[in-house]
């Protein structure tokens, strides 16, 4: 790879900065996963059709598969990595923990940063609207009750 | 080389007494949750290339040209893989030694016989570079019609479906039995090709060193694919270390060794660094597995109190040009409903698809939306209630084989899913219910059935001087919840609490656990463990019996037992002495047992062995737009011994939305003239969305199995599938008084 098809992006990831010398065609999750090593979101599909590299980008949750990295140039991105704070865990994680809303947890990462936007958006209301705002996100194994659990769980939490 | 993962241990919820049976959380949810759980494609060991796979575009032919020189052009493509320069194999990919050796496309020729088939390997030193080299090879073909569908080519009977299974079975006389019936259905249903879709493609990191390899993939069968790529390399299978800590879904499709990671081997042989190589979605199908359609065809006769006279079932089904795997669907009908007769039979034809695989409950979901689905157009026929009808042809042994049933609580599942579910009041004829909103309204139920297999697994403990204990298996954690139900297993075992026990699974390096399928895996590893704890406490017991210095002295093995980290005296509990104190007067470091766990050949062949349950579903129709959702599912289950009721009601949900998802929303779509999947992706090939899924219930039946194994396990995996699928067929005719006889159900045949 010569530097003249390789372009600087500078990213603000989990309240870290790093600047990378990267093609222009280069993804979002590409960069997290093989350029930074942060591998906890995750490639399902490439197409934006199952939601297991929901990332957020200025705190909305965004497709990495679908975002050119250069795109997130100069915006916040938050990963599964950066979610618990000094090892304390997150509402959202250890309601999907408490309320066993995984099996594989291939699609987790995923699962859990749609639920903190979900809530965050205000759409954690009831166990209908949680159902339809998390619909973005497969989980092939079938763990949508307990996911829908662990989400109205965790959106009293943040409430209180 | 044990895999060291950091498993969680906190959450574990209080216990009484004994590890089996508590609700405890997942042992590997903290690295779940934070995103830290590596799975295949996680990995990147220094140097790695990365591999991606050109596959057919076309069904059948061959590959005449590939643009080569374009691909290696590209900036970052380091070399392209094809039938030219392969590294040889020891062993032909398409040799069969056994029934379970399936044969691998792996470039050995320029021959196309699915669509998606491998035909060139691109390895570059970035994912772009190795995708857009790719694309440039820009194939060219001779192309063959493809043969597709059910009547595509010349039907055969096949020598034996599903793990070997006779295509053809009869008991009574069904002709006879049909003639002499008051009432008779008969009825066909097609059931479409389906593809695992597990949500983590497959995957492989592959490095050799000299004539060693060392493999980050998931795979649901460690040591089988350990000998398979030992075999086509022609290593030792010491000489192969497969990891495997984590899969991210496998639901048979990564139980064998399959093409595409093979070629992530041979591209790491080829360019002499690290590989990895992952599917993209649309290369999965093809090259996986898939469960295959089938079109199946049910005759039942019925007396004048609603007692079966005879069940016929018949299922067309396909395979590949190359290769044999049968879904056995028509077995369905051997095991659930009393009957004097009952024939059942398969013929498959032969078409341009990948070979199709074990899928989550092969033959028993296929088999069950049919089964299920007769059985209500049977009820109705007769003017009886779907339960009644069930319960008046409830099997007290087994009908095929007049075998008794090792334990069967599938009345007790009736009864607690029909009272929780509120079915009691439930309108015989169709279309008589409709809710507030003027959405037609349907009850429906299936009975649930999966046979309760074993293989074969062992199992290591050691217990060390310090108290803590080890134990070790190669098991597979595809999220069934291995990691923790073993551990609770190894807990109660070893006689310690699981914070002081080291449970090892997931890595090729460790004893063999068998194969994670068949819903047999927490039977056969869990029993494995459960021997190798009974072995080491005996060794244990031993050392403290014969020493006068012990107060366990002169007891006997029988005389003691073990618990807490101690061992007592059964007959005065006030004597005892810790496992520290017996191994420090030993003068020993520590101590090792092995245990097996396999079938038991004697009640093997004195009892039929099954799981059993019982689901009922609600369905909401709209009169006019012929839209269909599930409002309510209630299903009960009796599987033996619970060793987590957390987890396993985890698998029955999902089993029971893998149900949902049968009747409603999967099918992939093959082209009639290309023999191209149409649907090859997660937007066009439908899986259900949260939003799809009501509200389910799974009531967990207490059932004790003196027959199964020392632990009384059945297993879960796989039944939520059956009866549900069915149910929603069921109540689907119950809102509209259309009878759905094609899977998934679409609208256009309720407003037909």
């Amino acid at each position: 790879m010569t530097s003249k098809t390789t372009i600087p992006v500078h990213l603000d990831i989990n309240g870290r900065h790093h600047t990378l010398e990267l093609e222009p065609r280069v993804t979002l999750l590409d960069a997290l996963r093989d350029r930074l090593g942060l591998t906890g979101t995750k490639k399902g599909c490439d197409h934006g059709q199952c939601g297991a590299c929901t990332v957020h980008v200025d705190g909305e949750r965004v497709l990495a598969c679908l975002t050119l990295a250069a795109q997130a140039e100069g915006r916040t991105i938050t990963t599964i990595e950066g979610l618990a704070r000094e090892g304390e865990l997150h509402p959202v994680q250890a309601a999907f923990l408490e309320q066993d809303a995984f099996q594989c947890g291939y699609c987790t990462p995923g699962q859990i940063m749609s639920a903190v936007a979900c809530i965050r958006e205000g759409h954690a209301g009831s166990d209908e609207e949680i159902r339809e705002y998390m619909a973005g996100n497969l989980c092939r194994c079938g763990a949508y009750p307990h996911i829908v659990a662990a989400v109205r769980q965790a959106a009293l939490e943040v409430a209180s | 080389m044990t895999l060291e993962l950091g498993l969680n241990q906190q959450p574990a919820h209080t216990r009484q007494g004994s590890s089996i049976g508590q609700p405890l959380t997942r042992r590997d949810g903290f690295l779940k949750v934070t995103g830290t759980a590596r799975y295949a494609a996680d990995n990147h060991p220094p140097g790695m290339l990365y591999a991606v796979l050109a596959v057919s575009s076309i069904a059948r032919g061959r590959v005449v040209s590939l643009d080569i020189e374009a691909a290696k052009a590209h900036s970052g493509v380091v070399e392209v893989m094809t039938p030219l320069n392969r590294p040889a194999l020891a062993t032909d990919p398409d040799a069969k030694d056994h029934p379970f050796m399936f044969r691998l496309d792996l470039l050995q020729n320029d021959g196309v016989r699915y669509p998606n088939q491998s035909i060139a390997v691109v390895i570059a030193e970035t994912l772009e570079a190795a995708t857009e080299g790719a694309a440039l090879l820009s194939p060219r073909y001779e192309t063959e019609p493809a043969r597709v569908g059910l009547d595509g080519a010349e039907s055969f009977v096949p020598r034996g479906v599903g793990v070997g299974n006779p295509a053809v079975q009869q008991m009574g006389d069904v002709e006879a039995g049909l003639e002499s019936a008051r009432t008779r259905i008969e009825a066909t249903y097609e059931t479409p090709a389906q593809y695992h879709n597990a949500m983590e493609p497959h995957a492989i990191v592959a490095a050799w060193d000299g004539d060693r390899l060392s493999i980050d993939t998931p795979s649901q069968g460690l040591a089988m694919a350990q000998g398979r790529i030992a075999g086509l390399f022609g290593i030792a299978p010491q000489n192969v270390h497969i990891r495997s800590p984590f899969l991210g879904g496998g639901f048979g499709s990564k139980g064998m060794i399959s093409g595409p990671q093979v070629l992530g081997i041979l591209a790491a042989k080829l360019v002499g660094r690290p590989v990895k190589l992952v599917l993209r979605r649309e290369q999965m199908f093809g090259p996986v597995g898939h469960r295959a359609p089938t079109r199946q065809t049910l005759r039942m006769g019925m007396d004048g109190e609603g007692r079966l006279t005879a069940i016929s079932h018949h299922a067309r089904t396909t395979s590949s040009t190359f290769d044999d795997f049968f879904e056995p669907a028509a077995d369905a009908s051997h095991t659930l409903y009393a009957s004097p007769a009952i024939a059942t039979s398969h013929d498959a034809v032969r078409l341009d698809t990948g070979t199709p695989l074990f899928m989550r409950a092969p033959g028993e979901a296929t088999g069950s939306i049919a089964l299920e689905s007769a059985i209500d157009e049977a009820a109705h026929a007769c003017g009886m209630d779907p339960l009644e009808f069930r319960l008046r042809n409830y099997a007290e042994v087994e009908p095929m084989t007049g075998k008794p049933f090792s334990s069967k609580a599938l009345r007790e599942c009736y009864e607690q899913a029909a009272e929780a579910f509120g079915w009691a009041g439930r309108p015989l004829e169709p279309r008589r219910m409709r809710d507030a909103d003027g959405y037609l309204t349907g009850w429906g139920m299936g009975t649930a059935t999966f046979p309760a297999i074993m293989f074969q697994a062992e199992a290591r403990a050691v217990l060390r001087a310090d108290g803590s204990g080890l134990m070790e298996t190669g098991a597979q954690d595809m999220g069934q919840g291995a990691w923790t139900a073993f551990a609770q297993i190894a807990a109660d075992g070893l006689g310690l609490d699981i914070d002081q026990i080291d449970f090892r699974a997931g890595s090729s390096d460790l004893p063999n656990a068998g194969i994670a399928g068949g819903s047999g895996h927490t039977a056969t590893a869990g029993m494995a463990i459960h021997n190798a704890g009974a072995a080491v406490i005996a060794r244990l017991a031993d050392l403290a019996t014969r020493n006068e210095a012990s107060p366990l002295f002169g007891a006997g093995n029988e005389g003691v037992l073990a618990r807490g980290g101690r061992l007592y005296r059964r007959d005065d509990e006030s004597r005892g002495e810790s496992y520290t104190e017996i191994l420090a007067r030993a003068g020993l470091a520590e101590i090792e047992g092995h245990g097996k766990g396999a079938p038991d050949p004697t009640s093997q062949e004195a009892y039929a062995k099954h799981a059993h349950g019982a689901v009922f579903a609600e369905v909401k129709v709209d009169p006019d737009l012929g839209q269909i959702r599930v409002t309510r599912l209630v299903g009960a289950f009796a599987a033996g011994r619970v060793i987590n009721p957390r987890l396993v009601r985890s698998q029955y949900y999902g089993g029971m939305i893998w149900g949902v998802s049968f009747a409603l929303h999967e099918e992939a779509v093959t082209d009639r003239r290309s023999g191209r999947i149409q649907n090859a992706n997660l937007a066009e090939y439908h899986v259900p969305v949260n939003a799809d899924v009501p509200s389910v219930e799974a009531l967990l039946v207490h059932e004790d199995d003196p027959h199964v194994n020392a632990l009384g396990i059945k297993g879960v995996g796989e039944i939520g599938i059956t009866g549900t699928a069915g149910a929603v067929a069921n109540a689907v005719w119950h809102a509209t008084g259309v009878r759905p006889r094609r899977f998934p159900i679409r609208i256009e045949d309720l407003l037909g």
